[in-house]
């Protein structure tokens, strides 16, 4: 039964792909669609508002435009952060938040993290849960998407510009982010999740007790956070909260919209290459490391903790601390592979209870960070990781590698050197800074094996800018704040700009046709290649560090 | 070809090998290391190694001399493997370099002042825009063309085909090299070259790898490669600190141990010498290519532009058919058609004799000895024997045999002119037989195209390479020729500017262009091509155009060209993935072993049952150390090239380097740990 559950939901995925690949396309590509009637109208009114003009740019003017626009975003979330306590809509009177905090919480949205260092209920107003939050998941979103619209447009195209940012910004949010919104919203308060602006409500309860209730606009913040692989909780225990996801519906529409993007996009690349082998070749490969993950992680919840069953306690319902019962063991571990593969990092149960075997998965996919990925960047990632693996292995074929009909030559192979070593370098060495620093080692609550897990999922998260916490860190101090956002901030640009330099500069290439003797990239044989090329590179580099935590972990449990 | 192959077969010689190895410790220094970035770190982990092995305390507490010490010489091994492989493929080079610089010994040279008069001077002193005098016996001593005279001239020193060349001012034939010798009569020669920059200077230095500059996909590797090291070093140091969090002590040794097994030593060390081995398989091969990128280009051509006289046929008309007219038979044209070339010592009348043989019809030349030969001149037009029984055999072309029978009251059979015109729409040349006045029937001549072009025009076919003739030809001539070879297009009645042209437009296509040329109106074509083989033969604007030069002036190498482009290039894809799959095996035996003093749980990760951590990590530092070596011969002969589809030379490719890098350091590892595991017992570290 709990297979099943987990099948339906994949399956209800692969249904909508394809339609919602094809939709994508024509935002992408400006082709035309069934609902430009209204939307042209709509965009057009924005353009002539702001007065974007809808000219063609370059790689660089568009990093530029992408980069600009989130700073000037950033920096007015920052000052709401810091003003929200005396502004309006804040009927807990909740404070404003310290400079680094909200320094941490402006760069964890405005890069698609949601890393949150405070908790909805205390930290944030629904003024800023609205027009800072909501405001950001939106346009990070949005930004991620538009990225890797014009990356698509360079490594496929034949000219040398590659769209016009404001323009994709504009048609992500009214064509894909808002419509989408509008409806998972309106499921989720079908299911029970709260859209009010009235305060925290204190209620007696059966005991005779008080309890205090929070409320606010969780719905419309609930939507964009999954449909924009988000993932930041209105409230502190996020997708677990009960007005955040109420029922298995509400979780199992959750689960869909973080997939639903990442994975059409996949789809639409396909169309827009006029080879949609080529997206199917890279979709199995996303799927091959996804299927390896996913039932590690069912597997060892579903067994249950030795320790605990040696004391006596009951594990027939697997390894249930830190799990909603109303999900389940398949619900929670289909969930935790879903939110890190896709890098949402909302959760739906405690990372931090996880076994530790369970707890690698959701750590090994954001070191891979290319299992369908966040918004666009994902699929940038695995680009990155496909070119690589035509240079390393394409030589065998007698030629010059070529990707999609271009010739990798030194200057993508610089820019992909590099860009490959962000990933390890801003997980492993804050990590090991953390670990020699009296900051960083008073932060961790449980010593040992378990401890450094803690501190390498805190970077892991940032760096692929997923925001899922291990929880258990006490982050919220100036040393973790200042790290994470530095980890957030390298890990979110450095990777764009540099690709989307790839991009550019393949975007100028000759065009070579495919003959016999090319290394053809869209046949099943290359999946493979991917697959270990990405084990390989990606995930061996953090195998040391796995084998101290985790995986001792789990070899020492019940010592 | 194979014959050059096979002469250098072995890839090393006792000579080689004695300055191989006194380079390899020359290479050491780290002011050389420095420029291959993934042996400087070997290099650097062995002097920390070094140090830790004489002062075991410097950086960590209870320093194991004995280990370190061991770890120290593992990485001194590897690291002269490595530039053992670098130095065994320049000795190679050298090696020839060596020969060709005996030629170059300081001549004396023969100035022609401008009153005529002759000055000895050293060969040295010649400057460009001199002339020299150049009689028997005397080395020409530089680059130059031929002003006045005719020679044969040795051209062994640089070609090594000791039939002497025919040198004459004028012309394709005029351009002579320095080093080479006069052997007959005298050439006067304006010498081309400055000193010191000779086409033997250039050669000489090519070969021996001093001009050699990586080429553009050698440093794109490169870079991912220092890209990988760096991310290794990272790996390494943050483990560090993480292993002392969770009270897992690791020595300093064994985590130089682990970076060095995972950076990509094996590829790092052999990827200069598969450079260097490339251009030298070219080298060997007789071809000189004026950089190692234009090897590399090679294995990207996608079109061919071939030349049909000369590369894809003989140029000369050799006899196809035998068409027997009016009463008589196939037996009688071939046996007249003997008789009539009997004497004939151009290449077509032997062609002549040699198609009949094949046909069974064998003319014993003795019994027409007393014959009288009638020799071609321009005045008959015809060729033959008058027979001592008074029979005149004649054969010639149709209208001047037709005219030669009606003059002596013959006639023409009906059946001539159709045979005579169909054989020349298909391109050929009819020779009409006549005995007496009698018409026997048609000789068909044609063009022939070399053996074993076809099955070599299949073969590019296969890789992908499409092949266009050029002649001048008509088109139906061309289009028999085209056919007849199997090429892929033609360009009939083509003229030097044509080639410009189809070039161009293959180029714009997006396709990698590579062609053959001789002569001066070629260079322009030479140097538009993206691969421009030049004859030898050829003048000197020809092969300063083009971007390798053939010393044997045999344009169909081409083809090889390009397959030793392909396998070079394969090489360094197979090595590379060889390598870095190799990580796999040695994660496996490494990071078990130096957690499980700590960890004993760790244990389970040990897959391949290595007996000891120690045996464990010094296992796969040796295998990492000893797979250099393996791999040398692969990396001088280049892995085996068989013409066959992409897709399935990858998954060939893919099966050996991939899958097999990933099995053979699991087997490798466990091998090198049985074996050393009672020594280090015995040493007290098990």
């Amino acid at each position: 039964m709990e297979i099943i559950q987990i099948l339906i939901t994949l399956g209800i995925l692969m249904i909508l792909v394809i339609p919602m690949g094809k939709y994508l396309f024509k935002v992408i590509s400006g082709e035309k669609s069934f609902i430009d009637p209204c939307f042209d109208r709509v965009d057009g009114v924005i353009y002539k508002l702001t007065g974007i003009k809808k000219s063609e740019m370059s790689w660089k003017q568009y990093a530029v435009s992408f980069v600009a626009t989130n700073l000037i975003m950033a920096l007015l979330v920052y000052l709401l952060f810091r003003l929200q306590g005396v502004l309006v809509l804040n009927p807990d009177g909740n404070k404003s938040m310290n400079p680094l905090l909200a320094f941490n919480t402006a760069i964890s949205f405005i890069t698609n993290t949601n890393l949150q260092h405070y908790s909805g209920e205390w930290g944030m107003t629904y003024f800023t849960q609205m027009a800072a939050v909501t405001f950001l998941m939106f346009t990070s979103a949005a930004s991620g998407f538009s990225v890797a619209a014009a990356f698509i447009r360079g490594i496929t195209g034949k000219s040398e510009t590659v769209g016009n940012f404001f323009v994709d910004m504009v048609r992500v949010i009214t064509r894909v982010l808002l419509p989408l919104s509008i409806i998972v919203t309106l499921i989720l308060v079908w299911q029970g999740v709260p859209q009010t602006l009235e305060g925290t409500k204190t209620i007696t309860t059966l005991q005779g007790s008080y309890q205090d209730i929070p409320l606010g606009p969780v719905a419309s913040m609930e939507s964009i956070k999954h449909i924009g692989t988000n993932g930041g909780g209105f409230f502190g225990a996020n997708s677990a909260h009960p007005f955040e996801n109420p029922t298995p519906l509400s979780n199992l529409i959750e689960i869909i919209s973080m997939m639903l993007i990442p994975a059409s996009l996949v789809y639409a690349f396909g169309i827009m290459l006029k080879n949609k082998k080529q997206a199917w070749v890279l979709f199995a490969a996303m799927s091959i490391l996804f299927l390896i993950s996913l039932p590690i992680c069912y597997l060892s919840e579903a067994g249950g903790n030795p320790i605990l069953a040696g004391a006596g306690l009951s594990q027939s319902m697997g390894n249930m601390e830190g799990k909603e019962v109303r999900f389940g063991i398949a619900q929670s571990s289909l969930f935790t592979t879903v939110t890190t593969a896709f890098t949402t990092g909302s959760v739906n149960n405690m990372h931090d209870s996880l076994t530790p075997l369970g707890g690698l998965v959701p750590l090994f996919q954001m070191m891979l960070n290319v299992v369908f990925g966040g918004e666009g960047v994902g699929f940038m990632n695995i680009i990155m990781y496909a070119i690589l693996a035509v240079f390393l292995s394409g030589l065998m074929v007698g030629r010059t590698p070529e990707f999609l009909g271009k010739k990798i030559e030194g200057r993508e192979m610089k820019l992909i050197a590099i860009a490959i070593l962000i990933h390890p370098f801003i997980i492993l060495m804050p990590t090991a800074i953390s670990l020699i620093s009296h900051q960083g080692l008073s932060a961790i609550t449980n010593p040992g094996f378990h401890g450094l897990s803690q501190v390498l999922y805190e970077f892991t998260s940032s760096a692929a800018n997923n925001g899922s916490g291990f929880e258990g860190l006490v982050d919220n101090t100036p040393f973790w704040n200042i790290l994470t956002a530095i980890v957030m901030f390298a890990g979110r640009y450095l990777s764009i700009i540099i690709l989307l330099a790839v991009a550019g500069s393949l975007a100028s290439k000759r065009l070579i046709p495919a003959g016999v003797g090319t290394f053809r990239t869209d046949k099943a044989i290359f999946a493979f290649i991917l697959v270990a090329v990405v084990l390989i590179v990606g995930a061996l580099t953090f195998f040391p560090a796995l084998a101290l935590g985790p995986i001792a972990e789990q070899l020492t449990l019940g010592k | 070809m194979n014959e050059k192959l096979k002469k250098n077969k072995n890839w090393i010689t006792k000579d080689i090998l004695k300055n191989a190895v006194k380079d390899s410790f020359k290479k050491l220094n780290p002011k050389d290391m420095v420029k291959n970035p993934v042996m400087f770190v070997v290099e650097v982990g062995f002097i920390i190694t070094l140090l830790l092995t004489v002062f075991p305390n410097l950086l960590e507490k209870n320093g194991n001399s004995l280990y370190n010490g061991i770890v120290s010489a593992i990485l001194f091994i590897t690291l002269l493997f490595a530039n053992f492989a670098e130095a065994v493929a320049e000795g190679r080079g050298k090696a020839q370099a060596d020969s060709m610089k005996k030629t170059k010994k300081d001549t004396q040279a023969k100035l022609v002042e401008k009153d005529g008069n002759i000055k000895i001077l050293s060969s040295n002193e010649i400057k460009k825009g001199d002339i020299v005098l150049c009689e028997p016996g005397d080395i020409i001593p530089n680059d130059g063309e031929v002003v006045e005279g005719l020679a044969f001239v040795d051209e062994s020193a640089i070609t090594g085909e000791s039939a002497p060349v025919l040198k004459e001012a004028g012309g394709d034939f005029s351009s002579v090299t320095g080093g080479t010798k006069v052997n007959s009569d005298w050439l006067k020669i304006k010498i081309t070259a400055t000193p010191g920059e000779s086409f033997l200077d250039k050669m000489i230095s090519l070969v021996e790898g001093a001009s050699r500059q990586k080429t553009p996909n050698e440093i794109a590797l490169s870079t991912i490669l220092i890209s990988l090291t760096v991310i290794f070093l990272i790996v390494v140091i943050t483990l560090y600190p993480m292993a002392h969090y969770t009270g897992v002590t690791i020595s300093v040794s064994s985590l130089i141990a682990l970076l060095v097994c995972l950076i990509p030593t094996t590829i790092g060390g052999l990827l200069s010498a598969i450079g260097i081995a490339g251009m030298d398989r070219v080298t060997r091969f007789n071809v000189i290519a004026m950089s190692g990128k234009a090897v590399e280009a090679c294995g990207d051509v996608d079109t061919m532009i071939l030349d049909k006289t000369g590369t894809i046929t003989y140029g000369n008309r050799l006899a196809a058919e035998f068409i027997p007219v009016g009463k008589f038979t196939q037996e009688n044209i071939a046996r007249f058609a003997v008789i009539a070339s009997l004497k004939d010592e151009t290449p077509e009348g032997r062609s002549v004799v040699e198609l009949a043989a094949k046909q069974g019809v064998i003319i014993d030349k003795s019994e027409y000895h007393t014959s009288e030969n009638i020799e071609f001149t321009s005045q008959t037009r015809m060729s033959g024997l008058n027979l001592s029984n008074g029979a005149r055999v004649r054969k010639g072309a149709s209208d001047t045999i037709q005219k030669y029978i009606l003059e002596h009251g013959g006639i023409v059979p009906d059946d001539l002119q159709p045979n005579v015109d169909k054989i020349s729409k298909l391109g050929g040349t009819p020779l009409v037989v006549c005995v007496d006045k009698e018409i026997i029937g048609v000789i068909y001549l044609k063009d022939t195209v070399k053996p074993g072009l076809v099955e070599r025009f299949q073969r590019l076919r296969q890789i992908g390479i499409k092949t266009i003739m050029c002649t001048g030809d008509n088109p139906l001539t061309a289009e028999t020729i085209a056919k007849e070879a199997g090429v892929d297009d033609f360009i009939a009645e083509c003229k030097p500017e044509d080639k410009i042209d189809v070039i161009k437009r293959e180029q714009a296509l997006g396709r990698l262009v590579a062609m053959t040329g001789d002569g001066t109106n070629d260079a322009p074509a030479l140097a538009q091509a993206d691969v421009g083989l030049a004859m030898n033969s050829g003048t000197v604007a020809a092969k300063e155009a083009a971007n390798m030069v053939d010393l044997d002036s045999d344009p169909t190498k081409i083809i090889e060209v390009v397959e030793i482009g392909k396998q070079l290039l394969i090489t360094r894809g197979s090595l590379t993935t060889f390598s870095i799959a190799n990580d796999v095996a040695k994660y496996f035996a490494i990071i078990p072993a130096m957690f499980t003093l700590s960890i004993p749980q760790m244990r389970v990760l040990n897959v391949m049952g290595l007996s000891t951590p120690n045996s464990a990590i010094l296992s796969a530092l040796i295998f990492n150390a000893v797979i250099i070596p393996a791999l040398i011969p692969i990396a001088m002969k280049g892995v085996k090239y068989k013409p066959m589809s992409a897709e399935a030379m990858l998954a060939k490719n893919m099966l050996i380097y991939g899958l097999g890098g990933m099995a053979v350091p699991f087997i490798g590892i466990k091998l090198i740990d049985v074996l050393i595991s009672p020594i280090l017992k015995a040493l007290n570290l098990g």
